[in-house]
């Protein structure tokens, strides 16, 4: 690919928020690559659905609450958020549940979304 | 005894693991990822809700509100803070963590 190209790069995010730290990894990085200005989404799909449940209140943890930041997304230019019609499913979920806009796809509908990829990056 | 489970049913297969051997009595706590398994509307609800029926289902609350889940905590099962996790732990003979 031509230096300078956008690529495709999509964030596939499959964990629980808090109780591992590959959710506030994979945001970290995706605030990061922001500033390249490429095609970025994010996914969530399986319990990775649960990062985006509105009304994270982490102070009983003592544990930071990451969940404004997911809203912060948006002055990045990173608007296309997609998340798994079966995980919400699966979990009593739905997107009037998630803490921004997003749009519910199935998997396979992912599926598709992720051949037409240059990166995928699994968190 | 006390049960404690920690990983999301939908992750890991430890809350059927413990729900299967847990005897008729013994008490089990959610911590962690483990209090999705204590949500309403969860796939593995229908499960929990039969074991109900012969165990003692605690959640740690704190986890709970972390997620964002305290409105979805099933019914039956109650609600603990970390003082009353100690108290659990000092109230059962021995403990057993299902990783």
């Amino acid at each position: 690919m031509n230096e300078g190209a956008v690529k495709k790069i999509m964030y596939v995010n499959r964990k629980a928020p808090y109780g591992t730290i590959y959710a506030l990894e994979s945001l970290e990085v995706v605030l990061i690559a922001a500033a390249f200005d490429q095609d970025v989404s994010l996914v969530f799909m399986d319990d990775g659905v649960y990062q985006l449940k509105k009304g994270h209140q982490t102070k009983g943890i003592e544990v930071k609450n990451f969940q404004p930041t997911y809203r912060a997304l948006d002055d990045y230019d990173i608007n296309k958020l997609y998340v798994e019609k079966e995980a919400l499913q699966a979990r009593g979920l739905s997107a009037e549940d998630m803490c921004v806009p997003v749009e519910v796809k199935s998997a396979a509908e992912i599926g598709k979304l992720m051949e037409e990829q240059d990166v995928l990056l699994s968190f | 005894m006390l049960h404690i489970v920690n990983k999301s049913p939908l992750e890991r297969s430890t809350l059927d693991s413990c729900l299967a051997a847990a005897q008729p009595g013994a008490a089990v706590l959610l911590i962690e990822d483990g209090v999705y398994g204590a949500t309403r509307g969860n796939a593995a609800e229908a499960k929990l809700r039969a074991a109900l029926a012969n165990l003692e289902i605690y959640v740690l609350a704190p986890d709970l509100e972390a997620r964002g889940m305290a409105q979805q905590l099933a019914e039956g099962v109650k609600p603990i803070d970390y003082a009353g996790f100690v108290e659990l732990v000092v109230q059962h003979k021995n403990c057993q963590s299902w990783l």
